[in-house]
Protein backbone atom coordinates (compact mmCIF):
# COMPACT_ATOMS: atom_id res chain seq x y z
CA UNK A 1 0.00 0.00 0.00
CA UNK A 2 2.70 2.55 0.81
CA UNK A 3 4.69 1.77 -2.21
CA UNK A 4 1.58 2.36 -4.18
CA UNK A 5 0.50 5.57 -2.66
CA UNK A 6 4.65 6.51 -2.78
CA UNK A 7 4.37 5.60 -6.69
CA UNK A 8 1.12 7.77 -7.00
CA UNK A 9 2.16 10.82 -5.11
CA UNK A 10 5.18 10.54 -7.57
CA UNK A 11 3.32 10.34 -10.76
CA UNK A 12 1.16 13.49 -9.82
CA UNK A 13 4.20 14.96 -8.53
CA UNK A 14 6.08 14.21 -12.50
CA UNK A 15 2.56 15.39 -14.25
CA UNK A 16 2.90 18.73 -12.33
CA UNK A 17 6.45 19.37 -13.31
CA UNK A 18 5.13 18.67 -17.50
CA UNK A 19 2.55 20.80 -16.89
CA UNK A 20 4.39 23.49 -15.57
CA UNK A 21 7.06 23.25 -18.29
CA UNK A 22 4.47 23.46 -20.95
CA UNK A 23 2.66 26.45 -19.29
CA UNK A 24 6.35 28.43 -19.48
CA UNK A 25 6.78 27.55 -22.73
CA UNK A 26 3.93 28.57 -24.18
CA UNK A 27 3.61 31.56 -21.89
CA UNK A 28 6.86 32.77 -22.52
CA UNK A 29 6.45 32.21 -26.54
CA UNK A 30 2.69 32.80 -27.03
CA UNK A 31 0.74 34.69 -23.94
CA UNK A 32 3.44 36.72 -22.98
CA UNK A 33 4.08 38.37 -26.45
CA UNK A 34 0.60 38.59 -27.00
CA UNK A 35 -0.53 39.84 -24.43
CA UNK A 36 2.08 42.55 -24.77
CA UNK A 37 0.07 43.05 -28.17
CA UNK A 38 -2.41 43.31 -26.85
CA UNK A 39 -1.47 45.83 -24.02
CA UNK A 40 0.97 48.09 -26.44
CA UNK A 41 -2.67 48.22 -28.80
CA UNK A 42 -4.51 49.58 -25.81
CA UNK A 43 -1.73 51.60 -23.95
CA UNK A 44 -3.62 55.10 -24.68
CA UNK A 45 -7.38 53.76 -24.67
CA UNK A 46 -9.97 52.55 -27.72
CA UNK A 47 -9.76 56.08 -29.72
CA UNK A 48 -6.24 55.72 -31.16
CA UNK A 49 -6.77 51.77 -31.92
CA UNK A 50 -9.93 53.18 -33.68
CA UNK A 51 -8.17 56.18 -35.55
CA UNK A 52 -5.78 54.09 -36.63
CA UNK A 53 -7.43 51.11 -38.15
CA UNK A 54 -9.87 53.78 -40.07
CA UNK A 55 -7.39 55.84 -41.84
CA UNK A 56 -7.14 55.62 -45.84
CA UNK A 57 -4.23 52.76 -45.86
CA UNK A 58 -5.16 50.90 -43.25
CA UNK A 59 -8.94 50.68 -44.89
CA UNK A 60 -7.38 49.96 -48.13
CA UNK A 61 -4.61 47.30 -46.15
CA UNK A 62 -7.86 45.13 -45.29
CA UNK A 63 -9.63 45.75 -48.24
CA UNK A 64 -6.78 44.01 -50.10
CA UNK A 65 -6.25 41.07 -47.60
CA UNK A 66 -9.99 40.26 -47.49
CA UNK A 67 -10.03 40.10 -51.56
CA UNK A 68 -6.68 38.24 -52.04
CA UNK A 69 -7.95 35.85 -48.92
CA UNK A 70 -10.94 35.20 -50.59
CA UNK A 71 -10.22 34.55 -53.71
CA UNK A 72 -7.55 32.32 -52.46
CA UNK A 73 -10.06 30.13 -50.47
CA UNK A 74 -12.68 29.95 -53.10
CA UNK A 75 -10.03 28.61 -55.32
CA UNK A 76 -8.67 26.31 -52.57
CA UNK A 77 -11.83 25.18 -52.06
CA UNK A 78 -12.69 23.95 -55.42
CA UNK A 79 -9.14 22.68 -55.66
CA UNK A 80 -9.38 21.23 -52.05
CA UNK A 81 -12.50 18.81 -52.82
CA UNK A 82 -11.36 18.19 -56.57
CA UNK A 83 -8.22 16.81 -55.10
CA UNK A 84 -9.29 14.89 -52.18
CA UNK A 85 -12.04 13.53 -54.61
CA UNK A 86 -9.36 12.25 -56.78
CA UNK A 87 -7.03 11.07 -54.44
CA UNK A 88 -9.61 8.91 -52.22
CA UNK A 89 -11.72 7.73 -54.86
CA UNK A 90 -10.08 7.06 -57.94
CA UNK A 91 -6.75 5.53 -59.08
CA UNK A 92 -4.69 6.91 -62.02
CA UNK A 93 -0.55 7.41 -62.20
CA UNK A 94 0.95 10.09 -60.76
CA UNK A 95 -1.38 9.45 -57.34
CA UNK A 96 1.82 9.35 -55.21
CA UNK A 97 3.30 12.58 -56.33
CA UNK A 98 0.36 14.46 -56.55
CA UNK A 99 -0.02 13.16 -52.86
CA UNK A 100 3.45 14.32 -52.32
CA UNK A 101 3.08 17.84 -54.23
CA UNK A 102 0.04 18.86 -51.73
CA UNK A 103 2.08 18.67 -48.93
CA UNK A 104 4.72 20.49 -50.73
CA UNK A 105 3.48 24.07 -49.03
CA UNK A 106 3.63 22.80 -45.91
CA UNK A 107 8.00 22.04 -46.58
CA UNK A 108 8.59 24.82 -49.03
CA UNK A 109 9.35 28.93 -47.36
CA UNK A 110 6.95 30.66 -48.55
CA UNK A 111 9.09 33.31 -49.62
CA UNK A 112 10.79 30.87 -52.06
CA UNK A 113 7.26 30.17 -53.71
CA UNK A 114 6.89 34.17 -53.88
CA UNK A 115 10.62 34.35 -55.47
CA UNK A 116 9.82 31.18 -57.91
CA UNK A 117 6.13 33.20 -58.87
CA UNK A 118 8.16 36.08 -59.80
CA UNK A 119 10.68 33.97 -61.62
CA UNK A 120 7.69 32.58 -63.57
CA UNK A 121 5.36 35.40 -64.30
CA UNK A 122 7.80 38.43 -64.08
CA UNK A 123 7.81 41.23 -66.37
CA UNK A 124 10.94 40.52 -67.69
CA UNK A 125 10.07 36.93 -68.54
CA UNK A 126 8.12 35.49 -71.64
CA UNK A 127 5.10 34.42 -69.39
CA UNK A 128 4.80 37.58 -68.22
CA UNK A 129 5.44 39.86 -71.08
CA UNK A 130 2.38 37.87 -72.93
CA UNK A 131 0.22 37.92 -69.93
CA UNK A 132 1.00 42.04 -69.65
CA UNK A 133 0.49 42.29 -73.56
CA UNK A 134 -3.75 41.18 -72.89
CA UNK A 135 -3.65 43.48 -69.96
CA UNK A 136 -3.14 41.09 -67.07
CA UNK A 137 -0.17 41.73 -64.11
CA UNK A 138 0.61 39.10 -62.16
CA UNK A 139 3.19 40.18 -60.12
CA UNK A 140 3.22 43.64 -58.40
CA UNK A 141 -0.18 43.01 -57.72
CA UNK A 142 -3.86 41.10 -56.99
CA UNK A 143 -3.45 37.97 -58.99
CA UNK A 144 -0.25 37.07 -58.03
CA UNK A 145 -0.94 37.70 -54.36
CA UNK A 146 -3.33 35.32 -54.68
CA UNK A 147 -1.52 33.04 -56.46
CA UNK A 148 0.87 33.09 -53.56
CA UNK A 149 -1.73 32.64 -51.17
CA UNK A 150 -3.27 29.62 -52.66
CA UNK A 151 -0.22 27.97 -53.02
CA UNK A 152 0.35 28.63 -49.21
CA UNK A 153 -2.65 27.34 -48.10
CA UNK A 154 -3.39 24.20 -50.57
CA UNK A 155 -2.56 21.67 -48.12
CA UNK A 156 -5.43 22.32 -45.64
CA UNK A 157 -8.84 21.69 -47.05
CA UNK A 158 -7.58 18.94 -48.99
CA UNK A 159 -5.96 17.00 -45.78
CA UNK A 160 -9.43 17.87 -43.77
CA UNK A 161 -11.58 16.67 -46.50
CA UNK A 162 -9.75 13.66 -47.95
CA UNK A 163 -9.83 11.51 -44.52
CA UNK A 164 -13.28 12.07 -44.33
CA UNK A 165 -13.90 10.68 -47.52
CA UNK A 166 -12.10 7.90 -46.94
CA UNK A 167 -14.28 7.02 -43.96
CA UNK A 168 -17.73 7.31 -45.39
CA UNK A 169 -16.64 4.98 -48.05
CA UNK A 170 -18.36 5.42 -51.81
CA UNK A 171 -21.40 2.84 -50.70
CA UNK A 172 -23.64 5.44 -50.67
CA UNK A 173 -22.62 7.51 -53.61
CA UNK A 174 -23.66 3.92 -55.54
CA UNK A 175 -26.34 3.91 -54.33
CA UNK A 176 -27.61 6.89 -55.67
CA UNK A 177 -26.24 6.14 -58.77
CA UNK A 178 -27.89 3.03 -59.13
CA UNK A 179 -30.88 5.34 -57.99
CA UNK A 180 -30.78 7.04 -60.95
CA UNK A 181 -28.91 10.38 -59.99
CA UNK A 182 -25.82 11.40 -62.17
CA UNK A 183 -22.10 12.64 -60.66
CA UNK A 184 -23.41 16.32 -60.47
CA UNK A 185 -26.05 14.85 -58.43
CA UNK A 186 -24.79 12.46 -56.13
CA UNK A 187 -22.21 15.30 -55.44
CA UNK A 188 -24.80 17.32 -53.88
CA UNK A 189 -27.29 15.32 -52.30
CA UNK A 190 -24.71 12.49 -51.00
CA UNK A 191 -21.08 13.40 -51.08
CA UNK A 192 -21.16 16.94 -49.99
CA UNK A 193 -23.80 16.85 -47.13
CA UNK A 194 -21.22 14.03 -46.01
CA UNK A 195 -18.09 15.94 -46.13
CA UNK A 196 -20.30 19.38 -45.18
CA UNK A 197 -18.38 19.68 -41.47
CA UNK A 198 -14.76 18.81 -42.80
CA UNK A 199 -15.28 21.07 -45.60
CA UNK A 200 -15.82 24.15 -42.88
CA UNK A 201 -13.59 23.02 -41.03
CA UNK A 202 -10.63 23.02 -43.95
CA UNK A 203 -11.99 26.37 -45.44
CA UNK A 204 -11.53 28.20 -41.91
CA UNK A 205 -8.36 27.00 -41.43
CA UNK A 206 -7.48 28.52 -45.32
CA UNK A 207 -9.16 31.37 -44.39
CA UNK A 208 -6.87 32.08 -41.44
CA UNK A 209 -3.90 30.77 -42.78
CA UNK A 210 -4.75 33.09 -46.35
CA UNK A 211 -5.21 36.21 -44.04
CA UNK A 212 -2.23 35.84 -42.32
CA UNK A 213 0.53 34.95 -45.22
CA UNK A 214 3.28 37.20 -45.04
CA UNK A 215 6.21 35.94 -46.88
CA UNK A 216 5.16 34.81 -49.82
CA UNK A 217 2.96 37.60 -50.66
CA UNK A 218 5.47 40.40 -49.52
CA UNK A 219 7.67 39.13 -52.58
CA UNK A 220 5.46 39.06 -55.28
CA UNK A 221 3.46 42.00 -54.27
CA UNK A 222 6.52 44.81 -54.20
CA UNK A 223 4.56 45.97 -50.66
CA UNK A 224 3.28 49.06 -52.63
CA UNK A 225 2.32 51.35 -50.11
CA UNK A 226 -1.62 51.96 -51.25
CA UNK A 227 -2.04 49.43 -53.88
CA UNK A 228 -0.75 46.35 -53.14
CA UNK A 229 -0.17 46.17 -49.38
CA UNK A 230 -2.18 43.89 -47.22
CA UNK A 231 -2.46 43.90 -43.32
CA UNK A 232 0.73 41.45 -42.30
CA UNK A 233 2.52 44.47 -44.88
CA UNK A 234 1.30 46.85 -43.21
CA UNK A 235 2.09 45.66 -39.47
CA UNK A 236 5.60 45.81 -40.48
CA UNK A 237 6.01 48.62 -43.30
CA UNK A 238 4.13 50.84 -40.11
CA UNK A 239 6.64 49.03 -37.46
CA UNK A 240 9.45 50.04 -39.45
CA UNK A 241 8.27 53.57 -39.75
CA UNK A 242 7.74 54.44 -36.17
CA UNK A 243 3.74 54.79 -36.31
CA UNK A 244 3.50 51.85 -33.29
CA UNK A 245 0.24 52.50 -32.72
CA UNK A 246 -1.27 51.18 -36.13
CA UNK A 247 1.29 48.93 -36.03
CA UNK A 248 -0.14 47.41 -32.93
CA UNK A 249 -3.62 47.83 -34.14
CA UNK A 250 -3.36 46.06 -37.02
CA UNK A 251 -1.49 43.33 -35.39
CA UNK A 252 -4.65 43.17 -32.68
CA UNK A 253 -6.89 43.18 -35.92
CA UNK A 254 -4.96 39.89 -36.82
CA UNK A 255 -4.79 38.25 -34.15
CA UNK A 256 -8.32 39.15 -32.97
CA UNK A 257 -9.51 37.41 -36.54
CA UNK A 258 -7.26 34.28 -35.78
CA UNK A 259 -8.42 33.81 -32.35
CA UNK A 260 -12.01 33.89 -34.06
CA UNK A 261 -11.10 31.72 -37.20
CA UNK A 262 -9.90 29.01 -34.67
CA UNK A 263 -12.76 28.91 -32.25
CA UNK A 264 -15.40 28.34 -35.15
CA UNK A 265 -13.06 25.92 -36.55
CA UNK A 266 -13.15 23.70 -33.07
CA UNK A 267 -17.39 24.40 -33.36
CA UNK A 268 -16.59 22.82 -36.76
CA UNK A 269 -14.08 20.54 -36.55
CA UNK A 270 -15.23 16.91 -37.73
CA UNK A 271 -15.90 13.86 -35.06
CA UNK A 272 -13.28 11.73 -37.30
CA UNK A 273 -10.58 14.36 -36.69
CA UNK A 274 -11.14 15.09 -33.06
CA UNK A 275 -8.67 13.47 -30.29
CA UNK B 1 -35.37 -12.63 -70.69
CA UNK B 2 -35.19 -10.12 -68.09
CA UNK B 3 -31.32 -9.94 -67.81
CA UNK B 4 -28.29 -11.54 -70.51
CA UNK B 5 -25.07 -12.06 -69.80
CA UNK B 6 -23.14 -13.26 -72.35
CA UNK B 7 -19.18 -13.79 -72.28
CA UNK B 8 -18.46 -11.51 -69.95
CA UNK B 9 -14.28 -10.62 -68.75
CA UNK B 10 -13.72 -9.02 -65.92
CA UNK B 11 -10.14 -8.80 -64.31
CA UNK B 12 -8.59 -6.94 -61.58
CA UNK B 13 -5.17 -6.09 -62.67
CA UNK B 14 -3.71 -9.74 -62.81
CA UNK B 15 -6.61 -11.49 -61.37
CA UNK B 16 -9.21 -13.05 -63.30
CA UNK B 17 -12.53 -12.36 -61.92
CA UNK B 18 -14.76 -13.35 -64.18
CA UNK B 19 -14.40 -15.68 -66.95
CA UNK B 20 -16.14 -16.06 -70.18
CA UNK B 21 -19.29 -15.51 -67.85
CA UNK B 22 -23.00 -16.34 -69.52
CA UNK B 23 -25.98 -16.01 -67.77
CA UNK B 24 -29.65 -15.75 -68.57
CA UNK B 25 -32.33 -14.91 -66.26
CA UNK B 26 -35.84 -14.87 -66.95
CA UNK B 27 -38.43 -12.25 -66.15
CA UNK B 28 -39.95 -12.18 -63.04
CA UNK B 29 -37.57 -15.06 -61.94
CA UNK B 30 -35.94 -15.07 -58.30
CA UNK B 31 -32.30 -16.22 -58.71
CA UNK B 32 -29.71 -16.80 -56.50
CA UNK B 33 -25.50 -16.33 -57.24
CA UNK B 34 -23.99 -18.90 -55.30
CA UNK B 35 -20.48 -19.70 -54.82
CA UNK B 36 -17.60 -19.59 -51.89
CA UNK B 37 -16.55 -16.49 -50.75
CA UNK B 38 -14.17 -14.84 -53.38
CA UNK B 39 -15.86 -16.57 -55.85
CA UNK B 40 -16.25 -13.00 -58.33
CA UNK B 41 -20.47 -13.26 -57.32
CA UNK B 42 -20.24 -9.71 -56.28
CA UNK B 43 -18.49 -8.97 -58.91
CA UNK B 44 -20.70 -10.27 -61.87
CA UNK B 45 -23.72 -8.08 -59.83
CA UNK B 46 -22.03 -5.05 -60.05
CA UNK B 47 -20.87 -5.56 -63.86
CA UNK B 48 -24.84 -6.18 -64.32
CA UNK B 49 -25.61 -3.19 -62.23
CA UNK B 50 -23.23 -1.01 -64.27
CA UNK B 51 -20.97 -0.67 -60.76
CA UNK B 52 -17.78 -2.57 -62.22
CA UNK B 53 -17.04 -2.21 -66.20
CA UNK B 54 -16.62 -5.59 -68.06
CA UNK B 55 -13.66 -5.80 -70.29
CA UNK B 56 -15.63 -7.46 -72.98
CA UNK B 57 -18.85 -9.69 -72.65
CA UNK B 58 -21.84 -7.90 -73.28
CA UNK B 59 -24.84 -7.25 -70.72
CA UNK B 60 -28.64 -6.76 -71.58
CA UNK B 61 -31.64 -5.80 -69.54
CA UNK B 62 -34.91 -6.53 -70.41
CA UNK B 63 -33.82 -6.56 -73.91
CA UNK B 64 -31.91 -3.13 -74.33
CA UNK B 65 -28.03 -3.59 -74.39
CA UNK B 66 -26.68 -1.86 -71.19
CA UNK B 67 -22.95 -2.81 -71.96
CA UNK B 68 -22.08 0.64 -72.31
CA UNK B 69 -24.93 2.12 -70.28
CA UNK B 70 -24.25 3.80 -66.95
CA UNK B 71 -25.10 2.87 -63.48
CA UNK B 72 -27.84 5.57 -63.58
CA UNK B 73 -29.61 4.78 -66.66
CA UNK B 74 -29.90 0.66 -66.36
CA UNK B 75 -33.05 0.82 -64.37
CA UNK B 76 -31.78 -1.46 -61.73
CA UNK B 77 -32.37 -1.79 -57.74
CA UNK B 78 -29.31 -2.22 -56.03
CA UNK B 79 -29.39 -3.83 -52.06
CA UNK B 80 -26.12 -3.38 -50.97
CA UNK B 81 -24.24 -5.91 -48.18
CA UNK B 82 -23.48 -3.02 -45.34
CA UNK B 83 -26.72 -1.20 -46.51
CA UNK B 84 -25.46 1.91 -47.95
CA UNK B 85 -28.08 4.14 -46.00
CA UNK B 86 -27.51 7.83 -46.95
CA UNK B 87 -26.77 8.88 -43.36
CA UNK B 88 -28.14 12.52 -43.41
CA UNK B 89 -31.48 12.01 -44.59
CA UNK B 90 -34.72 10.19 -42.65
CA UNK B 91 -36.28 6.90 -43.69
CA UNK B 92 -38.58 8.33 -46.10
CA UNK B 93 -35.99 10.78 -47.73
CA UNK B 94 -33.90 7.68 -48.37
CA UNK B 95 -37.06 6.06 -49.95
CA UNK B 96 -37.93 8.98 -51.58
CA UNK B 97 -34.21 9.71 -53.25
CA UNK B 98 -34.65 8.12 -56.55
CA UNK B 99 -38.15 9.96 -56.96
CA UNK B 100 -36.82 13.26 -55.86
CA UNK B 101 -33.91 12.41 -58.52
CA UNK B 102 -36.36 11.46 -60.94
CA UNK B 103 -38.36 14.81 -60.12
CA UNK B 104 -41.76 13.28 -59.41
CA UNK B 105 -44.80 15.46 -57.98
CA UNK B 106 -44.89 15.60 -54.18
CA UNK B 107 -47.79 14.17 -53.66
CA UNK B 108 -46.79 11.45 -55.81
CA UNK B 109 -44.00 10.99 -54.17
CA UNK B 110 -45.37 10.77 -50.69
CA UNK B 111 -47.62 8.45 -51.78
CA UNK B 112 -45.53 5.79 -52.79
CA UNK B 113 -43.27 6.34 -49.81
CA UNK B 114 -45.83 5.14 -47.57
CA UNK B 115 -46.81 2.37 -49.59
CA UNK B 116 -43.04 1.08 -49.51
CA UNK B 117 -43.71 2.06 -45.66
CA UNK B 118 -45.78 -0.13 -45.21
CA UNK B 119 -44.52 -2.72 -47.54
CA UNK B 120 -41.22 -2.83 -45.20
CA UNK B 121 -43.32 -2.63 -42.30
CA UNK B 122 -41.39 0.44 -41.22
CA UNK B 123 -44.43 3.19 -41.13
CA UNK B 124 -43.72 4.32 -37.65
CA UNK B 125 -39.88 5.00 -38.57
CA UNK B 126 -40.44 7.11 -41.76
CA UNK B 127 -38.97 10.04 -39.62
CA UNK B 128 -35.89 8.43 -37.97
CA UNK B 129 -32.70 8.48 -39.23
CA UNK B 130 -30.33 5.26 -40.50
CA UNK B 131 -28.14 5.48 -37.61
CA UNK B 132 -31.66 4.95 -35.26
CA UNK B 133 -32.50 1.49 -36.98
CA UNK B 134 -30.64 -1.99 -36.55
CA UNK B 135 -29.62 -4.18 -39.22
CA UNK B 136 -32.35 -5.35 -40.35
CA UNK B 137 -34.23 -2.37 -40.59
CA UNK B 138 -31.86 -0.49 -42.40
CA UNK B 139 -31.74 -3.24 -44.92
CA UNK B 140 -35.87 -3.09 -45.61
CA UNK B 141 -35.35 0.53 -45.65
CA UNK B 142 -32.44 0.03 -48.35
CA UNK B 143 -35.04 -2.57 -50.08
CA UNK B 144 -37.70 -0.14 -50.33
CA UNK B 145 -35.20 2.37 -51.60
CA UNK B 146 -34.29 0.01 -54.40
CA UNK B 147 -37.78 -0.58 -55.29
CA UNK B 148 -38.83 2.85 -54.84
CA UNK B 149 -37.95 3.78 -58.84
CA UNK B 150 -39.85 0.59 -59.89
CA UNK B 151 -36.77 -1.21 -61.47
CA UNK B 152 -36.75 -3.59 -63.84
CA UNK B 153 -34.64 -5.86 -62.56
CA UNK B 154 -33.58 -5.68 -58.41
CA UNK B 155 -29.88 -7.08 -57.46
CA UNK B 156 -29.29 -7.96 -54.02
CA UNK B 157 -25.60 -8.33 -52.75
CA UNK B 158 -25.31 -10.57 -50.29
CA UNK B 159 -28.47 -8.92 -48.38
CA UNK B 160 -28.27 -10.85 -45.36
CA UNK B 161 -24.69 -10.50 -45.28
CA UNK B 162 -24.01 -8.23 -42.31
CA UNK B 163 -27.21 -9.65 -40.24
CA UNK B 164 -27.40 -12.01 -37.23
CA UNK B 165 -28.64 -15.40 -37.96
CA UNK B 166 -32.13 -14.66 -36.35
CA UNK B 167 -32.82 -12.03 -38.25
CA UNK B 168 -31.08 -13.69 -41.43
CA UNK B 169 -33.71 -16.10 -41.23
CA UNK B 170 -36.80 -14.07 -40.71
CA UNK B 171 -36.01 -11.70 -44.07
CA UNK B 172 -34.83 -14.53 -46.30
CA UNK B 173 -38.47 -15.62 -46.01
CA UNK B 174 -39.71 -12.05 -45.83
CA UNK B 175 -37.96 -11.91 -49.40
CA UNK B 176 -39.48 -14.96 -50.97
CA UNK B 177 -42.81 -13.55 -49.94
CA UNK B 178 -42.16 -10.12 -50.71
CA UNK B 179 -41.40 -11.58 -54.67
CA UNK B 180 -44.36 -13.36 -54.52
CA UNK B 181 -46.24 -9.88 -54.59
CA UNK B 182 -43.71 -7.74 -56.05
CA UNK B 183 -42.53 -10.06 -59.35
CA UNK B 184 -39.55 -7.73 -60.04
CA UNK B 185 -37.00 -10.02 -61.52
CA UNK B 186 -34.51 -10.23 -58.55
CA UNK B 187 -31.06 -11.45 -58.33
CA UNK B 188 -29.25 -12.35 -55.14
CA UNK B 189 -25.47 -12.99 -53.80
CA UNK B 190 -24.83 -15.49 -51.41
CA UNK B 191 -22.45 -17.93 -50.19
CA UNK B 192 -25.25 -19.70 -48.00
CA UNK B 193 -26.24 -23.05 -50.15
CA UNK B 194 -29.31 -23.27 -47.55
CA UNK B 195 -30.27 -19.51 -48.03
CA UNK B 196 -29.99 -20.15 -52.12
CA UNK B 197 -32.19 -23.54 -51.84
CA UNK B 198 -34.52 -21.90 -49.46
CA UNK B 199 -35.26 -18.65 -51.25
CA UNK B 200 -34.47 -18.82 -54.86
CA UNK B 201 -36.27 -20.42 -58.07
CA UNK B 202 -33.22 -20.99 -59.78
CA UNK B 203 -29.25 -20.79 -58.97
CA UNK B 204 -26.27 -19.91 -60.64
CA UNK B 205 -23.49 -21.53 -58.98
CA UNK B 206 -20.39 -20.08 -59.34
CA UNK B 207 -16.52 -20.74 -58.36
CA UNK B 208 -12.85 -19.06 -59.74
CA UNK B 209 -14.99 -16.09 -61.92
CA UNK B 210 -16.56 -18.86 -64.02
CA UNK B 211 -20.48 -20.76 -63.94
CA UNK B 212 -20.32 -23.96 -62.96
CA UNK B 213 -23.81 -24.89 -62.93
CA UNK B 214 -27.30 -23.39 -63.47
CA UNK B 215 -30.72 -24.93 -62.17
CA UNK B 216 -33.12 -24.89 -60.13
CA UNK B 217 -32.63 -26.57 -56.55
CA UNK B 218 -33.55 -29.72 -57.26
CA UNK B 219 -32.15 -30.27 -60.27
CA UNK B 220 -28.36 -29.18 -58.63
CA UNK B 221 -29.11 -31.01 -55.91
CA UNK B 222 -30.07 -34.53 -57.33
CA UNK B 223 -28.23 -33.46 -60.66
CA UNK B 224 -24.93 -31.85 -59.99
CA UNK B 225 -22.51 -30.91 -63.00
CA UNK B 226 -19.67 -32.15 -61.24
CA UNK B 227 -17.82 -32.28 -57.75
CA UNK B 228 -17.83 -28.79 -57.40
CA UNK B 229 -20.99 -28.25 -57.61
CA UNK B 230 -22.70 -31.58 -55.45
CA UNK B 231 -20.02 -30.70 -52.25
CA UNK B 232 -21.08 -27.04 -52.27
CA UNK B 233 -24.98 -27.76 -52.38
CA UNK B 234 -24.99 -30.40 -49.55
CA UNK B 235 -23.30 -33.20 -47.71
CA UNK B 236 -20.93 -35.90 -49.75
CA UNK B 237 -19.19 -38.76 -49.02
CA UNK B 238 -16.45 -41.09 -51.41
CA UNK B 239 -17.28 -44.56 -52.35
CA UNK B 240 -15.02 -46.29 -54.71
CA UNK B 241 -13.60 -43.14 -55.08
CA UNK B 242 -16.70 -41.54 -56.01
CA UNK B 243 -18.90 -38.26 -54.51
CA UNK B 244 -21.82 -39.92 -53.48
CA UNK B 245 -24.40 -37.84 -51.12
CA UNK B 246 -24.44 -39.82 -47.49
CA UNK B 247 -28.26 -40.89 -48.08
CA UNK B 248 -27.75 -42.05 -51.51
CA UNK B 249 -26.04 -44.96 -49.92
CA UNK B 250 -27.72 -48.42 -49.82
CA UNK B 251 -26.59 -50.49 -46.57
CA UNK B 252 -27.64 -54.19 -46.16
CA UNK B 253 -26.51 -57.27 -43.89
CA UNK B 254 -26.50 -60.10 -47.33
CA UNK B 255 -24.36 -58.69 -49.98
CA UNK B 256 -26.06 -57.79 -53.03
CA UNK B 257 -25.34 -56.35 -56.88
CA UNK B 258 -21.94 -54.35 -56.56
CA UNK B 259 -21.81 -54.06 -52.91
CA UNK B 260 -18.49 -53.83 -51.24
CA UNK B 261 -17.89 -54.94 -47.88
CA UNK B 262 -17.50 -52.25 -45.21
CA UNK B 263 -17.11 -51.99 -41.38
CA UNK B 264 -18.88 -49.83 -39.39
CA UNK B 265 -16.59 -47.66 -37.38
CA UNK B 266 -19.12 -45.69 -35.20
CA UNK B 267 -23.05 -45.07 -35.05
CA UNK B 268 -24.62 -41.79 -34.04
CA UNK B 269 -27.97 -40.87 -33.69
CA UNK B 270 -29.23 -37.83 -34.40
CA UNK B 271 -32.68 -37.14 -33.38
CA UNK B 272 -34.64 -39.04 -36.84
CA UNK B 273 -31.12 -39.33 -38.48
CA UNK B 274 -28.73 -41.58 -37.80
CA UNK B 275 -25.27 -41.36 -38.79
CA UNK B 276 -23.27 -44.11 -40.01
CA UNK B 277 -18.79 -44.33 -40.10
CA UNK B 278 -17.69 -46.66 -42.31
CA UNK B 279 -14.50 -48.41 -43.53
CA UNK B 280 -13.75 -50.16 -46.63
CA UNK B 281 -10.50 -50.90 -47.00
CA UNK B 282 -8.90 -48.14 -44.66
CA UNK B 283 -11.19 -45.67 -46.87
CA UNK B 284 -13.72 -43.91 -44.39
CA UNK B 285 -16.87 -42.78 -45.75
CA UNK B 286 -20.48 -42.16 -43.68
CA UNK B 287 -23.50 -42.92 -44.52
CA UNK B 288 -27.07 -41.48 -43.50
CA UNK B 289 -30.22 -43.54 -42.81
CA UNK B 290 -33.06 -43.11 -40.83
CA UNK B 291 -34.21 -44.58 -37.54
CA UNK B 292 -36.02 -47.18 -38.36
CA UNK B 293 -33.36 -49.07 -41.56
CA UNK B 294 -30.33 -48.44 -38.50
CA UNK B 295 -32.84 -50.73 -36.01
CA UNK B 296 -33.78 -52.89 -38.80
CA UNK B 297 -29.84 -53.49 -39.83
CA UNK B 298 -29.11 -53.80 -35.75
CA UNK B 299 -26.17 -51.50 -36.04
CA UNK B 300 -23.71 -51.61 -33.90
CA UNK B 301 -20.08 -50.68 -34.04
CA UNK B 302 -17.49 -53.02 -35.56
CA UNK B 303 -20.35 -54.90 -37.46
CA UNK B 304 -19.81 -55.74 -40.85
CA UNK B 305 -22.27 -54.56 -43.55
CA UNK B 306 -22.81 -54.22 -47.58
CA UNK B 307 -22.80 -50.90 -49.14
CA UNK B 308 -23.83 -49.84 -52.87
CA UNK B 309 -25.24 -46.82 -54.47
CA UNK B 310 -28.83 -46.83 -54.40
CA UNK B 311 -30.82 -45.35 -57.39
CA UNK B 312 -27.56 -44.10 -59.45
CA UNK B 313 -30.00 -43.49 -62.01
CA UNK B 314 -31.75 -41.19 -61.45
CA UNK B 315 -28.79 -38.41 -61.93
CA UNK B 316 -27.72 -39.79 -64.90
CA UNK B 317 -30.65 -38.79 -66.35
CA UNK B 318 -31.37 -35.66 -65.20
CA UNK B 319 -28.44 -34.03 -66.24
CA UNK B 320 -28.81 -34.65 -70.05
Amino acid sequence: MASQTAATVRRVGVRATVRTVVLVYLTLLLVFPLALVLFKTFENGVAPVIDSLTTASTQHAIQITVVVAFWAVVANTIFGVTAALLLVRHTFHGKRTLNALIDLPLAVSPVVVGLSLVLVYGRLTGVGRALAGIGINVIFSIPGMVMATIFVSIPLVVRAVAPVLEEIGDDQEQAAATLGAGPVQTFRRITLPSIRGALAYGVVLALARSLGEYGAVAVVSGRLVGRTQTLTLLVQERYQNFDQQTAYASAFLLVLTAVIALLVSRLLRPKELKS
Amino acid sequence: MSIIVRDVNKSFGDFAALTDVSVEIPSGSLTALLGPSGGAKSTLLRVIAGLEKADSGLVEIEGRDATKLPAQDRGVGFVFQHYAAFKHLSVARNIAFGLEIRKRPKAEIKKKVDELLELVHLEQFAHRYPAQLSGGQRQRMALARALAVEPQVLLLDEPFGALDAQVRKELRAWLRRLHDQVHVTTVFVTHDQEEAMEVADSIVVMADGKVEQIGSPDQLYEAPANDFVMSFLGPVTKLGGELVRPHDLELSIEPRPDTVTAKVTRVTRLGFEVRVDLEIEGEELWAQVTRGSSEQLGLVEGQTLFVRRSAPVRAAAAVS
